[in-house]
C-alpha cells in the first residue's frame, strides 16, 4: 500500500502532545486578552485531538451495547465474531482480569462490561478489536446476546412503588443509610426557619410544577483515545478527559495494575461540559491493548457518543413561594426530583447543588427544601455545566415571574427587592462573604436599549423588503411578519464554584524557571485538562505576572505531576490557577534567595527592599533594577511542585442541610428578547444580553467566550434540546445530530456581555469561577420572554411549537 | 480499491481502500491529514468540511471513490490555498466576475515546499489569523470545518452582511463559543481583506 507517510512512526504515536512555548511582546500578564497558546495549531489542523491519535500497527476497538434497557443476559455467543478475519480479540465480563469489575466517580456501581444484567439502553456488553473499524463493527454485530426482559423503572412512581424491582440490589454505599428507598441514590433536605408558619404571613402564594428535559453535552469531539501496551506490562493511555487522576484512580484497579503502570496523557479535548467527568472508552481500550499486545484506538461515532456519556439530569420540580403584598418573600417550599438513571455518576453532588441552591440568589429566611435523585433504567445522568443549579433556576425564576404577576409588580423589581447581598444567609446557614451584586446585574441588563422592532424589514430604493432570515422560521420562508409577536424576559441565577460539601478540592502545579539562550523561561506543568476553556492561556498569564518573564512553556498535562482536580464546577482558573500562582510565588522566593546569596553583597536593597520579578529582572518595589534573572540564575534551574487548597468546606447535615458547604458563588443575569410566530409556534431569539460578576477577568476575551458559550447552551435547552427517552421501554429515541438539535449560528442571537469585576477577597486575584453561571439564567430568561410574548404558562423545557400553538 | 486524487496540491494515492470508506476516513486515517474532523459523520455538523473541486462538502458524506481524479483542499492546505488565490487574482471581488478559484486554476496549483504539518510553516491565511485574534477558537474541534466554509464565503462574497455570514455558516455546529466570536472573526477577516485591496 502506498500512502503518504504519517509524520511519526515507530513507538511514539502520532498526535502525542508536545510542549507549547508562547512569548509575549506586551507584558502578557493577567487582565490582558492574550491569545491562546494552542491557537495556531488549532487553526492549521495540526492540534492533535484524541480521535487523531495514530500508531503504527494499531487496532480499532468497538463496543457492543445493549439494545434493551433492563434485562437479564441469559447467554452471550462470541464464536462467530471471534472467527471473523481481521478480529484480534472479543472480550466480555468473563475476560476482566482483576477482582475489581466496577468503577464510578463516587459510588463504584458501574460495570466495566455488563455482568448478567443490563440496566440501561446502550450499556457496554462486549468489546472487539480488529484491524479496521468497520471489521470491528461488523464482528460486534455477530455477537449473539439473549436477553430476558425485566420491568423498567422510568420515574419516581415506578421507582418507589411497593413492588418496584431494585435497579441495584444489595447497595452498600454511604447514602443507603439515609435514603427512603433503595431506588433513591441520595436525598438532601434543606430546612431553615419555619416555612409553614411563614406561609401564614403571606398575602400571595404561588405554586408551580416544572419539568426540565434531559440535555446532552454534545461536545463535538467524540469520546476517543489510544491505549499503547508498554514493555513493563503497563499501558500508556492518550485520552480526552476532564480529570486525569480521577480516571486513573478508576482505571488501574480494573486492569489489576498499580497506578504507576497506567501512564495517562491528555490528548486534545474537543469540548467537555461535564460529559467527560465519567469514564467512557478508557478502560475498554486498555483492556483490548493489554489483551492483544497492540496499540488500540477507539473513537465513538455520534450515535455511540449519545450512549457513551452521562447526560444532564432531567428533573421534576414542585415549588411554592409566598410574599407579602409589598413583594417581600415570606417563604419557599420545593421538592426536586432528579432522574439519575441507571448508575450514580455525579448524582449525589447534583442533589447537593439542587437542594442548597434551590432558592436561588434571593434572601428567604423560611425554607423547606427536598431534593432526591432516582436510580432508574433511563440513561445515566451526571455532570453537565451548572448541574443541579440549572434545573432549580429554571423553576425558581418561573416562580418569580408568577409571583410578580400575582402581585402586579414589575418582575425585575420583585427580584431586586428580594435579591441576596453580601452578608445574606443561604438556606444552608452559610453566610455569603463576598460581593453578591444580584440587583445590580439585573439593573444592567434591564437598562440596555432594546433591539429595534421588525428588523426583518429593510428599506431600499424599490421600497421595503423582507429578509426572512431575521424572522422565526428563517429561510423556510414561513412568515413575512404576520402573526409574529415580541416578548422580553429576565432571569438571574446563583451557582457554586468548586467542589462543595467537604471535598478536598486541591490542585497541583509544577513550575520551573531557567535561563535559555540568555532569556528566563518559565515552564508550567499541571494535570489540568484543557478542554477549550483557555486554562493554558491563563496559566501562561499568571506565570508572566508572577515571574516577570515573557516566554512561558506549557507542558502537556499528564499523570507525571500531581492531580489538578477536575475541569468542572467553574473551578480551574480558581484552583489550578491558584496552584500555578502559588508555585510561581515559591519559585520567585527561591530565585530571590539565589540572588541574595550570589549578588546580595553588591547592593543593600537585596536585604532591605521588597523585591519583585519584572521584565526579566529583579527590581525593588521602588522600581530600581538589581540584576537580570539570567544573571541571578545562570545555569541553575528552579523547579517546584506544590499542592494548593482553597478554604475547606463542610458536608451538609443530612436532615437539615445546614453547613458551610460552598467555596464561592457566581452570579449572572440575562435579558432575552424573542419573536414568536404564534400561528406556527416558531421562536426566534433576537437578543440574549448577559451581565455577570467575574470578580477579576484574567483574560477578558476568554471570559466573554465562556459567557456567550454558556448562554447558548442555555438557549438550546429553552427551545430545542432534549434527549427523548421512550416512557415505556426507556430506549433513547434521538441519538444523532439529525434528531437531537443544538443551536446553529442561525438560531443564536447576538449576545452582548456586560462584565462586572467585584473582587472576592478569598480567591486568587479576586477572581470568580465563571463558566457555569451563564448557563443557568439563559434558559429561564428565554422561557420568560416566550411567556411574555404569548401569555402561555409553559412549564417545560424545551418549548416546542405545539406547546405554543396548542395543537 | 485504489483511489487517486489531489490533496492540497499534491497527487495522492491510497490502496486497499474499502468501498464503504468516506473521503474523511481516507484523509484522516490513510493520508495522515487528521485536520478535518469526525464529529457526527452524518453531514449535520460541518466539522469535516473540505473543498472538493472548489465546492465545500462534508467529506464524511463523500465516498472516497467519488473523489477519484478530483481536487481536495483541507484545512491543512488552507493557508497555501489562500496565498495562491491572492496571487492569482489579488483584490478582485465578485464584481469583477472572478469569484472563486476556477477548476483550471485549482488544477495548476501546487503547494509550496513547506509542509503544512510542520509547526514553523505557520504563515496563516487571513481567516485563520482572524479566528485566533477574535477569540473564535475554544476547543477548536469545529474550527477546521468553519475555516474552510468561511474562507469559501469570503472568496465568493468579500463583504458579507451578518445575515450572509450566518447563512453561510449555518451548516457548521460549534458548541463552545455561542458563535459571537466566529462572527467577529469573519467580519475581521473581511475587513482586513478590504484593507489589503485598498
Amino acid at each position: 500500500m502506498t500512502m503518504a507517510q504519517h509524520p511519526r512512526a515507530a513507538s511514539v504515536p502520532a498526535g502525542t502532545p508536545t510542549k507549547i512555548t508562547q512569548g509575549s511582546k506586551s507584558p502578557g500578564g493577567i487582565g490582558e486578552s492574550t491569545l491562546r497558546p494552542d491557537g495556531t495549531l488549532k487553526v492549521t489542523g495540526e492540534f492533535a485531538y484524541s480521535s487523531d491519535m495514530w500508531h503504527e500497527d494499531m487496532l480499532w476497538g468497538h463496543t457492543l451495547r445493549s439494545t434493551v434497557a433492563h434485562a437479564e443476559i441469559t447467554s452471550i455467543d462470541i464464536g462467530e465474531a471471534l472467527a471473523t478475519p481481521g478480529v484480534y480479540a472479543v472480550l466480555t465480563y468473563d475476560d476482566l482480569p482483576a477482582e475489581t469489575k466496577n468503577y464510578g466517580l463516587e459510588i463504584q456501581d458501574t460495570p466495566v462490561l455488563a455482568h448478567g444484567k443490563v440496566r440501561h439502553h446502550g450499556e457496554p456488553v462486549a468489546l472487539v478489536a480488529a484491524d479496521h473499524p468497520e471489521t470491528a463493527r461488523r464482528a460486534a454485530a455477530k455477537i449473539r446476546i439473549a436477553y430476558t426482559d425485566l420491568p423498567v423503572i422510568t420515574d419516581e412512581a415506578s421507582a418507589t412503588a411497593p413492588d418496584a424491582v431494585l435497579v441495584h440490589e444489595g447497595r452498600t454505599d454511604h447514602h443507603i443509610g439515609h435514603v427512603p428507598h433503595p431506588n433513591i441514590v441520595h436525598r438532601q433536605p434543606v430546612v431553615r426557619g419555619d416555612a409553614d408558619a411563614a406561609a401564614a404571613r403571606a398575602d400571595v402564594i404561588v405554586t408551580g410544577d416544572y419539568v426540565f428535559g434531559m440535555q446532552d453535552q454534545a461536545f463535538l469531539g467524540p469520546e476517543s483515545g489510544l491505549a499503547v501496551p508498554s514493555e513493563d506490562g503497563g499501558v500508556e493511555l492518550y485520552v480526552a478527559t476532564q480529570w486525569l487522576h480521577s480516571d486513573l484512580r478508576q482505571i488501574a484497579p480494573v486492569l489489576g495494575l498499580p497506578e504507576d503502570k497506567v501512564r495517562m496523557t491528555l490528548s486534545g479535548v474537543g469540548g467537555a461540559f461535564g460529559g467527560r467527568e465519567d469514564l467512557s472508552m478508557q478502560i475498554h481500550a486498555c483492556l483490548l491493548a493489554l489483551r492483544t499486545g497492540k496499540p488500540v484506538k477507539m473513537v465513538y461515532n455520534r450515535f455511540e457518543s449519545f450512549f457513551g456519556h452521562v447526560h444532564r439530569h432531567p428533573a421534576k420540580l414542585h415549588y411554592e413561594h409566598g410574599a407579602t403584598k409589598d413583594g417581600k418573600l415570606t417563604h419557599m417550599k420545593c421538592r426536586i426530583v432528579l432522574d439519575g438513571g441507571a448508575y450514580a455518576s455525579a448524582s449525589p453532588a447534583v442533589v447537593g447543588n439542587a437542594s442548597s441552591l434551590a432558592v436561588g440568589p434571593y434572601a428567604v429566611e423560611d425554607v423547606d427544601i427536598e431534593a432526591i435523585a432516582l436510580y432508574s433504567n433511563n440513561p445515566p445522568c451526571g455532570a453537565m455545566r451548572g448541574f443541579g443549579a440549572v434545573q432549580a433556576c429554571f423553576a425558581y425564576e418561573a416562580q418569580m415571574d408568577k409571583l410578580a404577576a400575582a402581585l402586579d409588580m414589575d418582575p425585575v423589581e420583585l427580584r431586586q427587592l428580594n435579591a441576596m447581598e453580601q452578608g445574606t444567609l443561604l438556606p444552608t446557614g452559610q453566610r455569603v462573604d463576598s460581593p453578591a451584586p444580584v440587583a445590580e446585574l439585573l439593573r444592567r441588563v434591564k437598562a440596555r436599549p432594546l433591539p429595534p422592532e421588525q428588523q426583518w424589514l429593510s428599506a431600499d430604493a424599490e421600497g421595503s423588503s423582507v429578509d426572512v432570515r431575521a424572522l422565526p422560521g428563517g429561510l423556510s420562508n414561513t412568515t413575512h411578519g404576520e402573526g409574529v409577536v415580541r416578548g422580553v424576559g429576565y432571569a438571574v441565577g446563583l451557582k457554586n464554584v468548586g467542589f462543595s460539601e467537604g471535598f478536598d478540592d486541591y490542585s497541583t502545579a509544577r513550575v520551573r524557571m531557567e535561563v535559555i539562550n540568555g532569556e528566563p523561561v518559565a515552564t508550567v506543568h499541571t494535570a489540568m485538562a484543557e478542554v477549550g476553556q483557555g486554562g493554558v492561556t491563563v496559566h501562561a498569564q499568571i506565570a508572566r505576572t508572577e515571574l516577570g518573564v515573557s516566554q512561558v512553556t506549557i507542558h502537556p498535562a499528564d499523570t507525571q505531576v500531581g492531580s489538578a482536580g477536575s475541569t468542572s464546577a467553574s473551578r480551574q482558573t480558581y484552583v489550578t490557577g491558584g496552584a500555578v500562582k502559588n508555585s510561581c510565588e515559591a519559585v520567585r522566593e527561591r530565585v530571590l534567595e539565589i540572588g541574595r546569596r550570589r549578588l546580595g553583597t553588591y547592593h543593600p536593597a537585596w536585604a532591605t527592599a521588597e523585591l519583585l520579578l519584572e521584565g526579566g529582572k529583579v527590581v525593588t518595589d521602588g522600581g530600581e533594577v538589581l540584576a537580570s534573572i539570567a544573571d541571578v540564575l545562570q545555569d541553575e534551574a528552579v523547579d517546584i511542585e506544590q499542592e494548593w487548597r482553597h478554604r475547606p468546606t463542610e458536608a451538609f447535615d443530612l436532615r437539615t442541610g445546614q453547613g458551610n458547604g460552598h467555596v464561592q458563588y457566581s452570579f449572572a443575569a440575562h435579558r432575552a428578547v424573542v419573536e414568536v410566530d404564534t400561528e406556527l409556534g416558531l421562536v426566534k431569539v433576537i437578543e440574549l444580553a448577559c451581565a455577570q460578576d467575574v470578580g477579576k477577568a484574567l483574560n477578558p476575551l476568554s471570559v466573554q467566550g465562556q459567557i456567550q458559550g454558556g448562554t447558548t447552551q442555555g438557549l438550546g435547552v429553552a427551545v430545542m434540546e432534549e434527549i427523548l427517552v421512550d416512557p415505556k421501554t426507556a430506549k433513547v429515541r434521538n441519538p444523532s445530530f439529525t434528531d437531537y438539535l443544538i443551536p446553529t449560528i442561525l438560531d443564536t442571537p447576538t449576545i452582548p456581555v456586560d462584565v462586572l469585576e467585584l473582587a472576592d477577597d478569598h480567591a486568587p486575584y479576586g477572581l470568580r469561577g465563571i463558566g457555569e453561571a451563564p448557563t443557568l439564567s439563559s434558559t429561564p430568561a428565554v422561557l420568560a420572554a416566550i411567556r411574555n410574548a404569548t401569555g402561555l404558562e409553559l412549564n417545560k423545557t424545551p418549548v416546542r411549537p405545539e406547546h405554543i400553538t396548542g395543537t | 480499491m485504489r483511489v487517486n486524487f489531489t490533496v492540497n496540491g499534491r497527487p495522492q494515492e491510497a490502496d486497499d481502500v474499502w468501498e464503504g470508506e468516506s473521503l474523511l476516513y481516507v484523509l484522516r486515517e490513510r493520508m495522515g491529514l487528521p485536520g478535518s474532523k469526525n464529529a457526527c459523520e452524518q453531514g449535520e455538523c460541518g466539522s469535516c468540511t473540505v473543498r472538493l473541486d472548489g465546492v465545500p462538502v462534508c467529506s464524511c458524506l463523500v465516498a472516497a471513490g467519488q473523489a477519484e481524479g478530483r481536487e481536495v483542499v483541507t484545512v491543512e492546505g488552507l493557508a497555501d490555498y489562500a496565498r495562491h488565490r491572492a496571487g492569482a487574482h489579488p483584490g478582485t471581488g465578485c464584481a469583477a466576475g472572478s469569484c472563486g478559484t476556477s477548476l483550471d486554476a485549482a488544477q495548476r496549483w501546487q503547494a509550496g515546499p513547506t509542509d503544512a504539518r510542520s509547526a514553523d510553516a505557520a504563515e496563516l491565511s487571513p481567516i485563520q489569523q482572524a479566528f485566533i485574534d477574535a477569540g473564535a477558537v475554544q476547543c477548536g474541534f469545529c474550527t477546521p470545518g468553519l475555516l474552510v466554509a468561511a474562507d469559501e464565503l469570503l472568496e465568493t462574497r468579500p463583504s458579507p452582511s451578518d445575515q450572509d455570514i450566518r447563512e453561510a455558516l449555518s451548516g457548521n455546529l460549534c458548541r463552545c463559543t455561542g458563535y459571537e466570536k466566529i462572527l467577529d472573526a469573519v467580519r475581521l477577516a473581511a475587513a482586513r481583506q478590504e484593507e489589503t485591496v485598498r
